[in-house]
């Protein structure tokens, strides 16, 4: 029997011809590093669990150029994280009506970054407190 | 009717996808610039002892295991469910490799945390 040689669309690279697929994949993408980050503290833990010099060991790989480099990297890929976490959740979510009116996707948005930027600063305080 | 197990693991994609929006960038800056860095004075705060007793306390440890847990569950599903649109069709060994994984790292985040002591 004949090997059929059915077409099927190449579907490499689909997402590059419009804006909001790209926004789309580079939103899915961010998983990916939400994961590595994810494993970077599993390592960090089963290293604080081995006690004091293996936990320094994990802090002192951090130190190395090249995790910094990618830390980097990453912060900026969490703060995306951050901001289209926030710009989708008014689709996600019921809508919210206050006082009669219907809470605009923007004020929903804003409250989300505000409230990312409030807890992230703050835990940073409650750190800095406990430790003193 | 067979039941999905969406709800559930969407949950925990959603749950796991709002605490890394609301502080994962922070955690990576501490961690991974701040820290190796020395800025804001975050190396001292990172300390052997300081992040033991972190990990000791009933509330920190809790906080150390969602932000892990959490952190892969939401990847997970994320990443599963893109698979199709890199032409990769979903099958047992994709679904097991994304949400087998993050249930690996959920034990062995809560072993470890564990094995710390309280």
């Amino acid at each position: 029997m004949a090997i059929r040689r059915t077409y099927v669309r190449p579907m490499a690279g689909w997402w590059k011809r419009n804006a909001f697929f790209k926004r789309y994949m580079a939103r899915e993408v961010t998983a990916l590093f939400v994961a590595a980050y994810a494993l970077v503290l599993l390592a960090g833990l089963a290293r604080l669990s081995q006690g004091h010099d293996a936990f320094e060991q994990w802090l002192d790989g951090l130190r190395s150029p090249l995790s910094i480099a990618f830390h980097i990297l990453l912060l900026a890929i969490f703060v995306y994280h951050t901001y289209s976490w926030f710009t989708i959740m008014p689709k996600t979510m019921a809508p919210v009506v206050v006082g009669g009116k219907r809470l605009s996707n923007a004020a929903i948005t804003g409250m989300g970054l505000a409230a990312s930027a409030v807890i992230g600063i703050g835990f940073f305080v409650f750190l800095k407190v406990l430790a003193a | 009717m067979k039941r999905s197990t969406q709800p559930p693991l969407w949950l925990l994609f959603g749950a796991g996808g709002m605490l890394s929006a609301l502080i994962g960038w922070m955690l990576v800056f501490l961690t991974g610039v701040a820290a190796p860095l020395d800025l804001f004075g975050v190396r001292g705060m990172l300390s052997y002892e300081n992040v033991l007793a972190f990990a000791r306390n009933p509330i920190g440890k809790l906080f150390l295991f969602a932000v892990v847990a959490l952190f892969m569950w939401h990847a997970a599903h994320r990443i599963y469910h893109t698979l199709h649109d890199f032409g990769v069709h979903p099958g047992p060994v994709a679904w097991l490799s994304c949400y087998g994984v993050a249930l690996a790292v959920t034990v062995l985040s809560a072993f470890r945390l564990l094995a710390l002591g309280f």
